[in-house]
Formats: C-alpha cells, structure tokens, sequence
C-alpha cells in the first residue's frame, strides 16, 4: 500500500520516507559563526533600548549582543539567563517581530531589525551544549514549594525557587515536563528534542524533584499540596478546548488542534501519523497556524484556515501568517462555520460569511462550503479543571500583584492567570516574579 | 568624461592612481597586470645593493584590524625589500617599461647609507628606461636595524645628504619617501627639498602592532610565538597621512614642492581628498592588497564624473584646493555659533545620542516620553558628537545661528569673525594691548 497525498480519507505516509525529516527540520537553523559576527554587528547599543522594553522577561539584549560580538557568547548566555531561564525556547518560539525585533530601530528604520532571536539562540546554545549550568545555587532554606505543571511558568518558578535555595517539587498531570514546549509547539520551532533537552539542564541547578504523571483534581488536592508545602505555584496552562458550537461539531475527526500538535510531537515516527487530504483548522492564533502548517508538512493535499475575524484581527502576526502562506495553507478570514456535514465522520464544513459591526461579529446570508477530511478547532483553550476554592476572573484564577491567588500562599502564573499575553515568554516571566514574591514571603520576617 | 591624465614632476602617466611600491610591485608578472587593469603608474618595490638578496619570514607577514562583516580596516606587514637577485628587477623593469611607456614607472631604492652604494645603484638602474625613483626612507622593520629606511628617514640631515647623493649621480627625477615615525613631518620633507629632492611621497607605514594574542600572550603576526613591531597601512592610517600632506602643503618652508599622496586611498574619493590637501598624485596599496587591481576603475571613473561636477578639466585644478582653508586653531572664528537639531521625521529613537551627550558630553539632549530626544540650544555646546553617532545620516544637522541671534547658552548676541588672538581671555592677546 502507497499513499499519497491525492489519497482519500485519512491515511498515513503520504510523502516520500525522506520528506518528512526535511519537512520538519529547525525552520530557523543557528546561525554560523560569520553570521554571528555581522548579525551582532547591526546592534546599535540602544539608550535604554526600546527592544529590553517589549520583552517580557526584560533580557538586557543590547549587552548580550555585545557580549557575543566581543567573542564572549557565554558571558551573553549568563546575561539571557539571568532574566529568563528558558532563554533557549524563547529563541525558538517567541513571535519576536511583535516583540523585541519588532521594537528594534532598525525595524524603524529599514525594515530589517537586528536578529535578536537567533543571536539569542547562538549565545544560549553555545553554553548548553557545554552542558553547563551557569547558575550555583543559595544554601539550603528548608522551605518546600509545590509547582504544579512543568510548562514554561512552572519551570521559570522552580529554578528560580530551586536557586534562592528552596525545595521545589514540580508535579506535571503529563508523562514529560515541558508543558507547550513539550506538547503544543510546532515540531520544526523545537528541532532536535529541545524542550526534554532544556528541561534537564534547567533542573541542574538542583534542589527540583518532578513528579509527572499527578494532576491536580485527578491524583491529588490543592489543599493536600498546600498541608505539605509552605507555598505553591499554579502554572496549570489551559486544558480545555472551545466549542465552535456549529451544528455537527461532535462529527468524528473534528478535534481540537492542540490534540493533533500533541500527537504529532510525541509521534516516533511521522510518516506513521495519519492526516486527512483535505484538511480545515478554524481559528487565528499560533495554534491554528502550527496545525495547519504542520498538516501541510504531513503530506494533505489542501489545508485551509478559516478565521471568522479580518486578517488583521488575526493573533497569529503576519510573519505566522507568511509562514503558513508559504507552506501552502490557504487562508480564509470573515467567515465562521456555521454546519459540519456528513454521515458519521465530517465531509464538509459549512461557513458564512462574517461582517463586523459595531454591534458585533454578524453572520451574512453567504456562505460557502470546504471539504474536510478532518478538522482541527483552534478556537482558545479554556481553564480545566477549575482548582477548587479558588477565585476566578474573566476564565482565569484571579490573581493581585505577583500572582498572588485568593488564596494565602497560592501563586499562579502563565496561561491559566490572569494577565499578560499567552506567551512562553510571558509565562516565564511570570513565573520568574512569582516565585520572587514567592521566596521573599517565604524569608520574610512577618512569615508565621 | 573628465581627462585624468596627470604630470607629476615632469612625468605624465594616463590618471593619477599609482601603486605603490610594495608587494603588488614586486615582480613584472604582478606590474603587467596592474597596467593591464589601468593604473597610471607603478613604483616597483624596494631594490637593494647587489649581493646577496635579503631574506623574509617564512610564517605570516601580515597583521589585520577588521570591521563589520571582516571589512579590512588596517593591516600591518613585516614584509622587508624585494627578495629577488638585482638583476632580475632590472631585467624585468625595462621590460616592462618597453612596453607600457604611457605608464609611470619609479624604481625604489634602499641602499647603505654611504654615497659609493647610492652611486653604484643609481648606475645599475640607469638604462632601465625607469621614469626616476623614490627614496625609501620610510620603512620601519627590519631594515631600520641595518641603518637603512627609518633609521634614515628620521633624521633629516640624512635625508638632505642622501638626497643630494642621489641628485648628484643621476639626472632622474627623485621622490623621497617620507616615514610619519617622527614627530613633525615638516622636518624631513624640508631635508629633502634642501637636498634638491624633486617630490616627497608620504606616507609611508605607521610603527604598530596589531593585536595581541591573548592565548599565547604574543603580538600579532605571529612567528613561532614571537612578534614584532610592523608598518601599518590602509584606511585606518587615512587621517593621519592627510594631515601630514596639508602640513607640508601649507608650510612656508615646503610650499609648492611635488607631494604624492599616500596612506589608505581606497576609493576615488580618498584620492580627490589627497589631492585637494595639495597631493599630485596618490599610491595604493592596501586596498589593492585587499580587492585586486581591478578598483582602480571604479577610482578612475569615480575622480572623472567628479570633476565633470565641478567642472575641472585638469587633475591640476583640484590639486591643493583645500589647502588654503588648512589654518591653526588659533585662526578659527570663535563666533561661528552651530546648535544640532534632529529631524523628528528621520529619527529612529535609538537614544545613541542621548547616552553619548548625558554620559560624556554636556547633557544637551533631553529624552521625553515616547522616546522623543531634542536638543537644549541652553546647554548644546555644537560639539558634534550627537550627529557623529547617530546611525542615521542626516537625522542630526548643524544650524547655523546667525549674526543678530541670541546664543541661548551664552546669550550672547552672534556677532562677526574673531578668533583667538583677540579674544580677551587670550594672555597673549592683552599683552599685545
């Protein structure tokens, strides 16, 4: 049996055994060492530079660039990590032309801002690859801390906990920490097994013990963590998934986007993964764009994007965008489904045209229809299962100052918290702070 | 397009780029391409006494600076002489000048400081068809230690008696290479004339070391873990060798003598302002050394559309253009009166020269919200530095306050010309009184 990718239905290995390493190798390779030196170059020193302002974790990049141009990537990677230990995925994933390169002033000034990421990721891999932690940590507090869920705010907490010298247990409901690193980023943003590589070196700072496989709710109470801790850390993400409520959604092989990112990521062997030839992801984030980029690289024939928004309206930016264009994604935006039809399993989704008035997003009398195989929703993830007791607001655990919950000595931070945008980085930073007001409340003297 | 040809003490070459005498001019294989390619001339590289040939390093001969993207900024070389027998040289320079004679061809020399090898030399190149030759008094390796190049070129009753040597046993035009390892060039290039020196060249390579090595603790280029100090050259050197050329332009004693123009020519450009500061014709090295000989096109048709601007038809009319406007500071109009300004429009908010006024200067730019930075005429001394390190060209200008205007610094009214010599806190100035 050889499938390509005109056959019908949802098959596997649709391309060439070859194809897929190439389709889904590093899409932003490191940089060589020439490279280095003229990205480096470009680096203005900025006065206060406006890129340190639009990063979330507040990185000192103009010294770091610096760092790396005199020839010291290390002392740069020192300087990265000091800000934001998961420096190194930051690199890969984080949309930076609505970030740091975004706020560069070469972007202002010729359209082509300083490399930031990928010098970021040359100084960061140049000292992880000595398999070196660049961090010692403080003598032993005594102190235990719960964090539940190794994704990027969890871990940004436990190595910050773990280096004030606080006893950190890091629970994770999945079988492997990384949280989206690990489970809902695009394959090619995170070559060569990064995430579990990332991890392990982050725990060297020592003093962190994960516990995966314990979800809280399911194996274990937050009042049980907070009987054997002196504080936790709520870095849960979001489990749950949107409905499109349209007619027909509980079709077989509709399911949300971030299952098929999973899949694909623990996947052993891709060209064994199953994907229909025609193919819909409805949605507008990064999520919908890695779905349907990556069903492309899969081999299906068509993938196409609807978004019920404008295209400017659209969370994923227009370097996400570019990307998905180039890999052949067609995009559709102001239109929303409005029917699944089929006879058991989806066979076409059908859609309406969208207008945006000031009342509203309003359904027009046109619409159209798309033939699916499968379709993904991509239409944001919700918080689930609520912690019980907790306060909730707007959907997420309500949260004052630096994640502090409604619960005494409760913290929370990335996706599942309030504020800030749902970004790796954001969560480190999060993370970062939270354990900072963490360690602080822990050694403070009005601390019964 | 402008006609480049260019007479340069009585010897006419097609443009005024030549090479200088250095490792491209070492060989006929190297100088016939270089005509080949449209150089105007070619001094060939240094020949010494007959006998046996010096010897090079057989490690690195070159230390480098570099720029962005491994521009090459400068490189320093401990190359010595031409290692190759005298009579090949003299061999191979007329055939060469047999068949190139529109090209200018100068044959350097170094010889032991006695007139007996001085007049040996200058008989054996006699018949070579050269068209004269140029005193290598300059170079600052190797053989300054055998009392020849610097060792010479720094002491200008040398230089006087050389030169006469050389005036008195040939009748060739003679160029006396000057070396900037000395602290007032105006010395040497005096020594020459008197000695009846028909042209000075300078410059030629600056006393350097490159970088250290920071590994094996040792100066760079490195030769089984020694180094030592070479002669520096390239557009890193530009700066120092105009000022030199306008001291001699401009000074009473070496006015109106035959200068030509070296230290990091690169483009047309550096070579129009060589020959503005009083240059007759420039020599090129480095950057050949860098891009092959194939730039000096780029230099002929860059210096042609140039003066087709200006409307020069002669190399002649640009020659020591400038100089006049060469003064001492104390000349200066201490009542030219600039402010910077920065265009808003331009502006890309990079806040370099908000750092470089606060941190080192005379905290004359403010930086409001919204990352607006604007210059406090109160405080802007005009000082420069805000336009020199800003990326962007153009964003930051020099307003000219005019006369009636009040300084706001000072506020003072601006008035006219004065400059130091009568200023009132000027000692000398009420002595005068």
């Amino acid at each position: 049996m050889t499938n390509s990718q005109l056959t019908p239905g949802i098959v596997p290995g649709r391309l060439p055994p070859q194809a897929y390493a190439a389709n889904f190798a590093d899409i932003a390779p490191p940089l060589d060492a020439h490279e280095v030196r003229v990205a480096a170059d470009r680096c203005y020193f900025c006065h206060d530079a406006p890129c340190v302002t639009a990063c979330p974790t507040e990185i000192d990049i103009p010294l770091f660039i610096r760092q790396i141009a005199t020839g010291t990537p290390e002392a740069a990677a020192r300087t990265i990590f000091s800000q934001n230990i998961l420096g190194g995925i930051c690199a890969r994933v984080c949309p930076t032309e609505t970030l740091c390169e975004g706020a560069c002033v070469r972007e202002a000034a010729e359209g082509k801002p300083v490399e930031i990421a990928r010098l970021q990721r040359h100084a960061t891999d140049t000292l992880m690859a000595r398999n070196a932690h660049p961090f010692t940590r403080a003598a032993p507090t005594g102190k235990r801390v719960a964090v539940v869920g190794a994704g990027p705010a969890g871990l940004a907490a436990a190595h910050r906990l773990a280096l004030k010298g606080h006893d950190v247990t890091l629970l994770d409901a999945r079988p492997k920490g990384g949280g989206l690193n690990e489970y809902g980023i695009a394959a090619y943003k995170t070559a060569g097994g990064f995430a579990q590589a990332e991890l392990d070196w982050l725990m060297g700072i020592g003093g962190i013990t994960l516990k995966p496989g314990l979800a809280l709710g399911r194996d274990l109470t937050l009042a049980e963590l907070q009987s054997g801790h002196d504080a936790v850390f709520l870095g849960l993400g979001l489990g749950g998934v949107n409905a499109l409520r349209a007619e027909g959604e509980d079709k077989a092989h509709v399911l949300p986007a971030t299952d098929f990112i999973r899949e694909l990521r623990q996947a052993a062997d891709l060209a064994a993964l199953p994907i229909g030839r025609e193919v819909v992801v409805i949605g507008g984030g990064m999520t919908a764009i890695d779905a349907a980029v990556q069903a492309r690289l899969l081999g299906a024939e068509t993938v196409t994007l609807v978004y019920r928004r404008s295209k400017a309206a659209m969370g994923a930016s227009t370097v996400e965008q570019d990307h998905a264009t180039q890999n052949g994604v067609r995009i559709i935006c102001n239109a929303a489904p409005v029917r699944l039809l089929g006879n058991g399993a989806v066979a076409e989704v059908e859609f309406a045209y969208t207008e945006e008035r000031e009342t509203g997003l309003h359904l027009l009398p046109q619409t159209f229809r798309l033939k699916a195989d499968q379709v993904f929703k991509a239409i944001g993830q919700t918080l689930e299962p609520v912690p019980e007791g907790i306060a909730i607001d707007g959907g997420k655990i309500a949260i004052t100052g630096a994640g502090r919950t409604s619960i005494s000595g409760v913290w929370a931070g990335g996706d599942c918290a309030q504020g800030g945008d749902d970004l790796t980085v954001a969560a480190a930073a999060e993370g970062r702070d939270a354990a900072m007001d963490i360690h602080l409340y822990l050694m403070g003297a009005d601390h019964g | 397009m402008a006609d480049l040809t260019t007479t340069f003490i009585g010897i006419k070459s097609p443009n005024p780029f030549w090479l200088a005498s250095a490792p491209p001019t070492d060989k006929e294989y190297n100088v016939r391409r270089a005509f080949q390619a449209g150089w105007g001339g070619v001094v060939w590289k240094t020949l010494g006494s007959e006998g046996p040939p010096v010897v090079n390093v057989n490690g690195p001969r070159y230390g480098v600076i570099h720029g962005a993207d491994r521009r090459v900024l400068g490189i320093n070389n401990i190359e010595l002489i031409t290692d190759r027998p005298l009579e090949v040289n003299l061999r191979e320079i007329k055939s060469v000048k047999r068949d190139w004679p529109d090209r200018a061809l100068i044959i350097s020399l170094m010889v032991p400081c006695d007139e007996e090898s001085w007049k040996d030399i200058l008989a054996r190149i006699e018949d070579t068809g050269a068209d004269g030759v140029e005193l290598n008094f300059g170079c600052p390796h190797g053989m300054a230690e055998r009392g020849m190049g610097s060792a010479v070129g720094q002491v200008p009753e040398y230089i006087e008696m050389v030169t006469r040597w050389v005036k008195t046993h040939s009748r060739m035009p003679c160029i006396v290479k000057l070396t900037p390892n000395i602290s007032d060039i105006r010395k040497p290039a005096e020594a020459a004339k008197r000695g009846g020196a028909d042209a000075v060249s300078l410059i030629n390579t600056i006393n350097s070391i490159t970088s250290v090595n920071l590994d094996d603790f040792a100066p760079e280029p490195m030769i089984d873990g020694k180094g030592t100090h070479g002669g520096y050259c390239g557009p890193a050197v530009k700066p120092i060798a105009l000022n030199m050329v306008a001291e001699i332009a401009r000074s009473a004693e070496t006015r109106g003598l035959p200068i030509s123009g070296i230290g990091g020519v690169t483009t047309w450009r550096d070579a129009a302002e060589f020959m503005a500061l009083g240059a007759g014709n420039v020599q090129v090295c480095t950057a050949a050394m860098t891009y092959g000989f194939k730039i000096v096109q780029e230099m002929i048709s860059g210096l042609s559309d140039y003066m087709d601007r200006k409307g020069f038809t002669s190399t002649a009319e640009l020659v020591g253009r400038a100089v006049p406007n060469v003064t001492d500071w104390q000349f200066l109009n201490l009542n030219y009166i600039t402010k910077a300004q920065i265009d808003q429009d331009l502006c890309i908010s990079c806040g370099r020269c908000y750092a470089a006024c606060e941190d080192t200067s005379h905290q004359a730019i403010a930086m409001s919200p919204g990352r607006v930075f604007t210059v406090k005429d109160e405080e802007c001394v005009a000082c420069n530095l805000c336009l020199d390190v800003c990326p962007v060209e153009n964003c930051i200008t020099m307003r000219e306050l005019p006369q009636g205007e009040v300084d706001p610094r000072t506020g003072k009214v601006v008035s006219g010309y004065a400059n130091w010599t009568s200023h009132p806190n000027n000692p000398m100035a009420r002595a005068a009184e």
